[in-house]
This record gives structure tokens, sequence and C-alpha cells, in this order.
């Protein structure tokens, strides 16, 4: 039930980090941008996803200040080293947001966000989904493929626990060349699809789109991946 | 001449190094090694505390002869920029030449503080075992050590007093490393360990708190669990400055209580920080102590306005404070009614990357607080949108601010409503604030606003630049002018060889110069380095283009370090720096 595999958009070229001017020339909407990023066939699926989906919240205004911002920026070249805060402070706030939304109920009862960050093997940037917007993982899955378009996942419609753990990786690595991960409460790193949604809704830290190769071994043996974790 | 100065040898040396002894800046007893012969040579005979802005600026043999009597030395490395990955990771900075020299020469050191330095294992060894009345260890944004070098410290120097990792990047080899301190050791006031990213034993934790009766300060890591931090704070409620670490937990009334009482029995809490991922239950429980403090460091909480709120509002003596931009515009309005006293202010960006959860924090919380509190005089703000007219009202409600770091995350940013650059925003800054000594620039800039910085900031010492100017013209105004500059940083701007050449000599007067993603050529680097022999000027390529020697003049430089050096060119480069 996969759509055909799109071209490989991992050119060499892609995952160089240019220090471009986002300001200027380096926004992936834009076309024919010189200084930045491109990743050709990802362009519309972010114009998408900036003006219809997830991240429509945004333009709401809260507390009555006037803000004349402009419109949420597309995905943007990360600038090595911008805005300049310690790599420490990164790490922790990456790890807290999702956390906070965890951990705490009385956070959950006034709070309908649960954002996880989504990275993909290859890409330097980052995209953020609300996991508390989907009901299950066939939503999950699509509103990714349109985030990072030229990738899919395999069928995430079948119910988990009709497939083993083994089933589910070969069924990714044969439909797909990637596949994708999270990181739970403990720390493990896991195959998506293997819980009921709400458990994985609730433990979810982080997302990570892998390689299909990268991928084997997830789930059963958390150790054997720290080694690919840390690798990368 | 010499009948005018006699008047100084009349009395004996140590006359005068009782004299010296009296001058407690640097500045003064560098200013007093100056006035003759003899006083430069009782001056740095008698010293006893040794600054080192630039670890390569003397050769650690030399710098260790010329003061033989330094108790108490702070060594830093790394340029700024390279807390935010600009600088390659085996760029240097290395504490062993420094450690050894010491080792050798000062066997009475008590204090040594180290700021953006490699320090090894092997390092951390040598100190435990060479200096025999060692009592603080500094340890600020290094890397390079684990815990075993902790272990041996902990393990050999009986009289330490203070153990501070901060924002040190520490590998975990040896699990109970604190286990080490031995029984009869009590001497610790300062604890701070959290960075560690891995397990701290809470009971072992305990017992150490529990004899050391003068502890005062304790920075816990996250591995501490709440219930435990409230066995800590039971034993030592003398404590000044608190880290809780992490601040959460199941809910629990009858934990909260504990913890309130615990926190209550702390009198003398001045001091508060930690607070990763808090939980809203028990953030209550520090209300009580609210009112005491003089420090509060919220910049990992992620926490909304209403929290924030409840806790800054309560803190009516607060002279510090570090908050995420969760705070919001509201929340610093309220900060500004609240606390009078605030000094310094820092907001931190919840969601640097992503505007995806897009938070209101704006120009007018600045202009706010800038409006209220009266003593703040340093400032460090991230924001998404500024105008000129908000930094005019900040220039002129504040002329006594002496630290000014705007960030506007996006480079490039206009005043949102005239679409104008900021020029006459940041120029009204320096113009106003006669005693700045340190400025950071953001938004869309021209060279107009390094022409009013270059005449106007006379005690500027540190001056951050990115995405900044239209050309040659703007560094030059820069390093024509700030007669007292002493740090210039410079990221993706379009600055080149030109001003670089005509100031040379000033390059002598600074402590330093970084310049990356500019315009600068290797033919201007090896002209500046033929011309100024005391400056060490660092070329960094790391793109693998072959040796640096060989390229043509006109070969364009990624990144550029120049230092005033005694020490000559260094001999620890790695492949990616060449010393012009």
């Amino acid at each position: 039930m996969t759509p055909p595999m799109e071209h490989d958009y991992m050119g060499v070229n892609d995952t160089e980090l240019r220090l471009g001017l986002p300001g200027s020339n380096g926004r992936v909407a834009d076309g024919g941008a010189t200084g930045g990023l491109t990743l050709g066939c990802a362009k519309r699926g972010f114009s998408d996803v900036i003006h219809g989906g997830s991240f429509s919240e945004a333009g709401e205004d809260a507390g009555g200040v006037t803000k004349a911002a402009p419109p949420p920026p597309p995905a943007k070249t990360q600038i090595v080293g911008w805005p300049p805060i310690r790599s420490y402070r990164k790490n922790t706030i990456a790890s807290n947001s999702s956390k906070n939304n965890n951990d705490d109920a009385d956070a959950k009862q006034g709070n309908e966000c649960h954002y996880v960050k989504v990275s993909m093997d290859g890409a330097p940037y980052l995209r953020k989904v609300n996991l508390n917007r989907y009901s299950d993982y066939k939503e999950l899955s699509l509103a990714l493929e349109k985030m990072f378009t030229c990738v899919t996942f395999g069928s995430y419609g079948v119910s988990a626990r009709e497939m083993t753990t083994e089933g589910r990786v070969l069924d990714l690595l044969q439909g797909s060349e990637h596949a994708l991960t999270y990181e739970d409460k403990d720390g493990d790193w896991m195959l998506v699809g293997d819980v009921p949604w709400p458990m994985f809704a609730d433990s979810c830290r982080r997302l990570r789109i892998m390689k299909g190769s990268d991928a084997i071994g997830i789930g059963k043996a958390p150790k054997a991946m720290e080694k690919s974790r840390i690798r990368n | 001449m010499v009948g005018r100065f006699r008047w100084a040898a009349m009395f004996p040396d140590e006359v005068w190094e009782h004299v010296f002894s009296f001058l407690t800046s640097d500045g003064d007893r560098n200013a007093a090694a100056l006035v003759c012969r003899n006083w430069n040579r009782i001056e740095r005979r008698s010293r006893k505390r040794v600054f080192v802005g630039n670890c390569y600026s003397v050769a650690p043999t030399v710098a260790v002869r010329l003061f033989p009597e330094v108790r108490a030395a702070v060594i830093k490395g790394k340029p700024h920029f390279a807390d935010f990955n600009l600088v390659p990771s085996d760029w240097g900075g290395g504490a062993e030449a420094w450690v050894e020299a010491m080792a050798e020469g000062w066997p009475n050191l008590e204090e040594l503080r180290f700021k953006r330095m490699v320090v090894s294992d092997d390092c951390l060894d040598l100190i435990a075992r060479s200096f025999k009345n060692f009592k603080v260890l500094s340890l600020v944004s290094c890397d390079g050590f684990s815990t075993s070098g902790l272990a041996a410290i902990a393990a050999n120097c009986r009289h330490l007093r203070e153990l501070n990792l901060r924002e040190s990047e520490v590998e975990e080899t040896c699990l109970n490393w604190i286990s080490h301190f031995p029984e009869p050791f009590t001497s610790l006031v300062a604890l701070d360990i959290a960075c560690l990213e891995g397990e701290v034993n809470a009971s072992i934790l305990e017992r150490l708190i529990s004899r050391c009766s003068n502890i005062m300060t304790l920075r816990l890591n996250h591995s501490v669990p709440l219930e435990r931090l409230v066995g800590l704070l039971q034993r030592a409620p003398q404590l000044m400055d608190l880290g809780t670490g992490k601040f959460s937990a199941r809910h629990n009334p009858q934990l909260f209580s504990r913890l309130e009482s615990a926190i209550v029995g702390c009198k003398n809490l001045r001091s508060l920080s930690g607070f990763w991922e808090p939980g809203l239950t028990y953030l209550p429980a520090v209300y009580s102590i609210c009112e005491g403090l003089t420090s509060l460091n919220l910049n990992y909480a992620t926490v909304q306005n209403p929290e924030l709120v409840k806790i800054i509002s309560r803190c009516k003596n607060l002279r510090r404070l570090l908050v995420m931009d969760l705070i919001e515009d509201s929340g610093l309005v309220a900060v500004a009614s609240s606390c009078k006293l605030l000094q310094e202010l820092r907001v931190f960006p919840s969601d640097p990357y992503d505007a995806a959860e897009p938070v209101s924090l704006t120009e007018h919380g600045l202009v706010a607080v800038s409006a209220g509190c009266p003593m703040l005089h340093s400032v460090l703000y991230f924001c998404r949108q500024m105008t000129n007219a908000a930094l005019l009202t900040v220039a002129k409600n504040r002329p006594n601010l002496t630290c000014f770091r705007l960030c506007i995350i996006e480079p490039h940013t206009r005043d949102y409503v005239t679409q104008e650059p900021l020029d006459t925003g940041f120029s009204a800054i320096v113009e106003s604030c006669k005693d700045l000594r340190r400025l950071s620039l953001s938004g869309l800039l021209t060279d107009l606003v390094f022409k009013s910085i270059g005449a106007s900031a006379n005690y500027l010492e540190m001056l951050s630049i990115a995405f900044a100017g239209d050309g040659d013209m703007g560094l030059h105004y820069i390093l024509s002018g700030c007669k007292n500059l002493r740090k210039l940083e410079i990221r993706d701007c379009p600055f080149g060889d030109k001003p670089l050449l005509q100031n040379a000599s000033k390059l002598e007067t600074m402590r330093s110069l970084w310049m990356s993603s500019c315009s600068v050529t290797l033919g201007a680097c090896r002209q500046l380095a033929r011309a100024m022999p005391r400056l060490n000027v660092e070329v960094i390529n790391e793109s693998g283009r072959g040796p640096l020697a060989a390229q043509p003049d006109n070969c364009p430089v990624e990144k550029l370090y120049i230092y005033r050096t005694i020490a000559g060119p260094r001999t620890d480069t790695p492949q990616c720096v060449w010393t012009v």
C-alpha cells in the first residue's frame, strides 16, 4: 500500500549546512535559493504545513499584545551557532519541553499541546509535531509524510498487535527506505507502532526518522540502539 | 630624575608589600607595577592573585616565574564563540602546560579557576597531588575530564572548599566519585555539580553534606529526586545558594508539605536555580522564601507565564533574574512592578529554532523593565521583534546600563513598525549609556551604528557583532574608536582586509579579535602577522583545502582569531589552525 518512492532527495549537497543569510535568500520556500538548503521535493510539503496543518495555532494572538509580526517563517536553514545559545541549553530545552508536558497531570489539563521534535537523518533541520492532534498512527504517519515529503513509513493501518516486531521492521524495510522511531520516557529508542497509540502518545519524547538500515534491532535491544545513536 | 623617586627606596620592601595588599583590583596592582622598577619588582613578587584572560598570551613557565607568590589563578582558554560551536573542538586551550608549570612553581596554590579550557583527568590528578593547601577548583565551560578525575580531587584535596563544574562537559567513568571524599573531610563550602548528566548517589551526597557543616552552596544535578532534596535541605538549613536540579515528582501532598517545611527551614537562602522539569504542583513550595531571594534562575524551567509570575512577584528583593521568554511581556510588567531592586535580567528563548509556538515576548517587556527597575544595569534579551523607538526609550530610561546584549533571533530583522534598520536605536544606547562595558548587536544594521559606537562607546570592553554592516567602514569605525575595547567578536559581516591593516596597532591594545565568515583574505593575515610580531594571527580553515602555507594571498579566510601575546606562536595548533 505504499506509494512509490520519489527520487532520493538526499543528494550530498542538500545536507551541507551553509551559512547563507536566511533573511535574504536562504528560505526553503523561495524558488532557486542559492544561499540556503534546498530540498526540491520538500518545498511543497513545507508550505502545506505552514499554511494548513498543525502549525495554524501559531496565528493566535494571546494576551492582547499587538504584534505586527510577520506570518510564521517557513522552515529555514539552521545557521551554525545561531542564535547564540549554549549547546548545553539546547539539549536541556529539547528534552524539557516534551518531558514537561508528560509528567505533570495539572499541566495536561490546561495544556493541549504535546509537541515533540522530529528529526530526520541527513536533514539538518528539526520539525515539531503536536501528538495530541492525532488519534492514531495513520494520522501521524500522514502528517509526517507531508512534512518530510519523499519519505514513506510503510503501513500503520494494521493494528500493532497483529504484527510482530520483526515483521514490522521487515515490512518497513521492504516498503520504504526510512523507519520512524521514537525515544520513550526511559530514554530508549523504539520503533513506532509497537504499542497502542495512547501509550505511545503518552511516552513519546522525541521522534526520529532513521534510514531503514539503521533501524534493525530497535525496540528489542535498547542498548544496541545506544551505539548508533551515539554514532549519529 | 633619580632624586625624585628616591623616597620609594626609603621604606623596606615589606612596607610596600603591605601597602599593595590593600590594592584589591588587578588593574590597580598593574598600575602600581608600572610606576618604577622597585615597585614593579615588589608588586609582582608579592602578588597573590593573577588573572590570565588568554592562556596563550604568556608562557606558563614565565608567568609562574614572574609571580612566585601566587595563591589564586584564573585562566581562560577558548574564544567566547566556542560556546556556539564556531570553534573547532580540537582548537586548543589545553590546561596541561599550565598545570605542570604551576605544580612546579606554585606549590602553595590554593585556588584555580579555569574557563573554556580542556582539562584532562591527568591534569586533575596532578592538581590533586601537587597543592597541599588546595581550596578552590572551578571549571567553568570546560571539558576533557571525567568523574575519575573528580574522584582524585575528592580523595586528595583535604582542605577543599569549593568544587564548581558550572556548564562543563564531564564524562561519567567513575560512578561513585563523591564517595571518594574521605570520612574526615568536612571543609566543603560550595559544590556545583548541576552539569553532571549521570546519577549521583543521593545517600552518599547526604552523608557528605551532613558532615560539611559550612556548606553554603549546593547545586544539584537532575538525578537527585525531590524526596532526597528534602533530606539534603534538612541537613543543610544554613544553605544560601541552592540548585534544585529536577523539581518534580508525582503528586503527593505529604511530600509537598515536607518540601515546603524544609525550604522554610533554610532561612539563609538567597539564590535559587535548577528547576528542570519543574512540577507545577511543587513550585509553590518555594513561595515562603521568595522574599529573601536576591538571585533566581528559572532559565531552564519550561513553566508558563502564570506560574512564573506567582513566584517572581513575591521576590521583592531580587537583584538577578534569569528566565525563559515564557514569562512574556505581561510577566515582565509584573517584574517591573515587583522587583524594584533588579540589577540583572536575562531572558532566554524557549524555542530558538522553530516559531511553532510563538511566545508573546516582544520589545514591550524590555521597555517595561527598563522603566520600572531603576537599578537595572545588565540585560541579555532574546526576542523576535524590536523597534528603534523601544531602544530609544530603554536608553533614556536606563543610562546606567553597563551590559546590553540584545539578540533578535532572525538575522537582519528591521524595525517592524518603520521597516528601518535598528541603527538609531542602538546608537541611542551607546550615546546614553556612558558606562557601557559590554554590547551585543543584532537586527538589521548599517555602518551608521558602528560610527556611533566608535565615537561614543568610550568604556566599551566587549563587542559582539553578527550579520551587520555594509562594508569595511563599519569595522574601521570600531577599531579606530572604542578606546577601551578588549574583545571584539564578529561573524557574518562584510568586513574585509582594509580596516584590519589600517588599524593593526589597535589589535595590540586588545586581548583578542575573532572574525568568522567575513571577507578577510589570507594575504592580509600575512601582512598583519609580518607587521605585528606580538600578535598571533591564527587562521582556521576547516574545509580541508590543503596546507594554508601554500594558498595564494587572495584565498578567503573562514575564521580568524588574533590575539596579543608575549609567548610567540603556540605549538599545539591542530591541523585546521595555522598561525600565520
